[in-house]
């Protein structure tokens, strides 16, 4: 029967990626440009579900890492002179520094404490960045980003952005299924007894914050590489949220939940949108039934139905 | 020499007047959000909104024509009770049926109110910013040789104290009070002694979100009254709170001097980036004290 499980998800994962590799010969532009944002927002989601929702911590403000990934790759291609590629190696290396940094000072906390020092550090950042027009262009941000030439195409773009996630995707659940995403969820559902067999929690914790927020600094580097532009908004604490409110609707218990959260959420923007300026509200009204009715969001919803159907 | 040197300390001085009645409208913000913190357990981050929903409530209530300077007073009464009504309906409405859920599930369907309510009020009130000024004989400033200080701000600065004597009554000399700080500790004790938890929650939560509304108010006359106002001062209540200790009235007032006069000396040393100063210290005392200076109720 698990055997059986396991095939079907892979058999259904091939059929994805086969499916997104074909699809710059029938969608236009546009569509791609769309598919390459729900791919990148759901790669930055599935980041932070690996400390929200496998980790149980408190990560409330998560789109700073990304935001910080997104930053590094924009300065180092404009001002420092080395070649665009260098960008996506500051990428992720400046993001892992700054939640090593904002880990060690918030890590000694635990649950809202935990998360309303992580939103205060991250809101710091976000106010230097606003403020600092000579380096980061302040509130108007940085337009006209160089990229790689190898993938400066539309195509080139998609295929760059699909690959990086689909390994980014893989390497984080390879992760969240070996021995330290196994100790990670033990820490989720009960740290005082992780903690009694001899795990060391917070730096196990610790550890976890950078993982995440190394793959949300990629997540960064793929959004300026899709855009050509980086702005404040990226480290702004209401997108933190957004990106908790793509968890909770794919399903944070679910691996590919957030992926599934993110893709709904930017398709739902992106067309409703079109009709009405209100779209906040909407979010707003999605999120408010989404709590009373779906807690555990549309994957667990789904997965806990398949599994009172087995015997 | 002396003359650069008096400058300086008449700025400084008057700096820290000015920080301290920036203090006034932060304590009273952060009192009312520890308060649901402390007694609900809810993180409300509504309360940013609803401190935006009471600014543009002022400015509409003062700006009716034929009221005069007396718009302004009734503005400051009108703008915190409407606040404390539509806070009301969400709690009797919505958020009483979800005091079993766990913070972080509160939190969200808080955030949910703060999506709504900023699209209601750039429905209402629409894009552009608001402001206008209070009544006459608090206009100008108080002049003493060198220095200056406008009088707007004395008005806080007495206000202050007042607000925070209010709540040390209402939480420890009324019956009432005493029974929401029981239900904080431990509330189904209190519900078992044959009190209805759940109206003194809500009675909790109006407060809380009136003292949001009265900041609202109050800061109104002194700046532009704009959408995204509610979210720079969520970020800081919620530092206030944690800083003073969660649920700790005494705390939130702590909390918002350390914010308010760091703030206000940096605008003073680095113009730019101000703001870096206050997040620096809340982060010194949380490296020092993690729950915070005060004893917290959590």
């Amino acid at each position: 029967m698990i055997v059986d499980r396991r095939f079907r998800l892979a058999a259904l994962l091939c059929g994805w990626i086969l499916i997104f590799l074909a699809a710059p010969f029938f969608l236009s532009r546009y569509y791609l440009y769309l598919i390459g944002l729900i791919l990148t927002t759901g790669l930055l989601a599935t980041s932070l579900n690996m400390v929200l929702g496998f980790g149980g911590m408190y990560q409330f403000h998560h789109s700073v890492f990304y935001g910080v990934g997104a930053y590094s790759f924009a300065l180092v291609s404009m001002k420092s002179g080395l070649p665009p590629v260098a960008g996506y190696v500051a990428a992720p290396v400046m993001a892992a520094l700054a939640s090593l940094i904002i880990g060690l000072i918030t890590i000694r906390l635990s649950k809202l404490y935990f998360g309303m020092l992580q939103l205060s550090l991250g809101s710091l950042v976000w106010a230097i960045v606003y403020r600092w027009y000579s380096f980061t262009g302040g509130d108007d941000g940085l337009h006209g980003i160089n990229i790689p030439e190898a993938i400066a195409s539309t195509r080139g773009v998609y295929y760059f952005t699909l690959v990086v996630t689909i390994v980014c995707l893989w390497l984080m659940f390879r992760m969240v299924n070996s021995p330290f995403g196994r100790i990670f969820q033990g820490i989720r559902d009960n740290p005082e007894r992780t903690e009694a067999i001899g795990v060391n929690v917070k730096s196990h914790q610790l550890v976890g914050q950078v993982i995440a927020g190394t793959f949300a600094g990629i997540a960064g580097a793929l959004f300026v590489t899709l855009e050509g532009s980086v702005f404040p908004d990226l480290l702004f604490w209401t997108l933190s949220l957004e990106l908790i409110i793509m968890c909770l609707l794919g399903g944070w218990y679910v691996f590919f939940g957030p992926m599934l959260g993110a893709a709904i959420i930017v398709v739902l923007r992106t067309f409703v949108g079109i009709y009405t300026e209100y779209w906040t509200s909407v979010l707003g009204i999605v999120l408010m039934l989404l709590i009373y009715f779906l807690p555990q969001g549309i994957l667990g919803y789904f997965q806990r139905r398949q599994l009172s159907e087995e015997p | 020499m002396d003359v650069t040197a008096q400058i300086t300390v008449s700025s400084l001085l008057q700096q820290i007047l000015i920080g301290l009645s920036r203090t006034t409208i932060l304590f009273i913000v952060a009192s009312g959000l520890s308060l649901v913190l402390g007694v609900l357990r809810i993180p409300n981050v509504a309360h940013g909104s609803l401190y935006m929903i009471g600014a543009f409530l002022t400015y509409t209530v003062a700006s009716v024509n034929g009221l005069g300077s007396a718009g302004f007073w009734i503005a400051l009464m009108a703008a915190p009770i409407g606040v404390a009504a539509i806070s009301f309906f969400i709690e009797r409405g919505l958020l009483c049926h979800l005091y079993e859920r766990d913070h972080l599930m509160l939190l969200l369907f808080t955030f949910a109110f703060t999506l709504v309510f900023s699209d209601a009020v750039k429905l209402i009130w629409g894009s552009d910013y608001r402001s206008f000024s209070p009544p006459d004989f608090l206009q100008g400033a108080f002049a003493f040789g060198t220095f200056s200080f406008p009088r707007y701000n004395l008005f806080l600065l007495a206000l202050g104290p007042l607000v925070a004597l209010g709540l040390w009554w209402l939480t420890n000399r009324t019956k009432i009070g005493k029974i929401a700080r029981a239900a904080a500790v431990d509330r189904e004790m209190v519900g078992a002694i044959g009190i209805n938890v759940s109206w003194v929650f809500a009675f909790v939560f109006v407060i809380g979100c009136f003292l949001a509304g009265l900041g609202g108010a109050l800061v109104a006359p002194t700046q532009n009254i704009t959408q995204g106002m509610d979210h720079t001062i969520i970020i800081e209540a919620f530092l206030i709170v944690i800083i003073g200790g969660l649920g700790n009235i005494w705390g939130a007032l702590l909390g918002a001097l350390i914010f308010g006069l760091t703030d206000a000396v940096g605008i003073l040393i680095i113009p730019q980036f101000a703001i870096v100063l206050p997040y620096a210290a809340v982060v010194i005392v949380l490296s020092i004290r993690p729950k915070g200076l005060l004893k917290s109720v959590w």
